[in-house]
């Protein structure tokens, strides 16, 4: 009977950790855009997902690596 | 105003501004505030980046872009521009995005405006009493 409490515990606790990661990093994508703001006072905002945006982020990323190594 | 003080200054000024480039017309790296090693690679991905950003904004020409914004989940990339040179800072997630922009902006324009000379100081007219006591 312990040993089930103990099994089913470490299950939850698992569990939640990868419901916590799943979570974050969906969060964390929807945080990513684009935002272009032009002279004459107009802005776009390009979500990711948007095909303007999947070439946009990835050099983000990398300069963001580049900075932090 | 020398470009790495300017770069200085902004560092100082801003908390969330963690790397920062200024570049050229022509590309060149005026300041940075990151080490030699990797100057060169923050520059060609800034260079590569705001081309990226223009093409996607519909801004080929490159003539109207003011300033950008990259928000990534690690951080985000900023971009200001103006008719000469052009700003790149990285922050950590979710930054003050007004503030960082103000700030890019105020060093920017540090960069356009020439330093100005210190005004020579108006001689204090000598008085006679001094006259007779030099004598």
């Amino acid at each position: 009977m312990p040993r089930r409490r103990a099994v089913a515990g470490l299950a939850l606790v698992a569990g939640s950790f990868a419901g916590a990661v799943a979570l974050r990093r969906r969060s964390a994508r929807r945080r990513d855009r684009v935002d272009v703001y032009f002279d004459d006072g107009s802005m776009v905002s390009l979500a990711d997902g948007a095909p303007e945006a999947s070439t946009v982020l990835p050099l983000a990323r990398r300069i963001l690596e580049t900075t932090r190594a | 105003m020398d470009g790495a003080q300017a770069l200085t200054d902004l560092t100082e000024i801003s908390s969330q501004i963690q790397a920062a480039i200024v570049l050229d017309a022509d590309g060149s790296t005026l300041a940075t505030t990151v080490d030699e090693q990797r100057g060169p690679e923050f520059a060609q991905g800034v260079q590569e980046l705001l081309a990226a950003v223009q093409r996607a904004a519909g801004d080929e020409g490159g003539g109207g872009l003011a300033q950008a914004e990259i928000a990534t989940g690690d951080g985000s990339v900023f971009l200001v521009r103006d008719e000469q040179r052009t700003i790149a800072a990285t922050t950590g997630p979710e930054p003050t995005v007004g503030l960082v922009f103000y700030d890019l902006k105020s060093c920017l324009r540090g960069f356009s405006e020439p330093k100005p000379k210190p005004k020579p100081r108006a001689r204090k007219p000598k008085t006679d009493d001094e006259g007779d006591a030099a004598a």
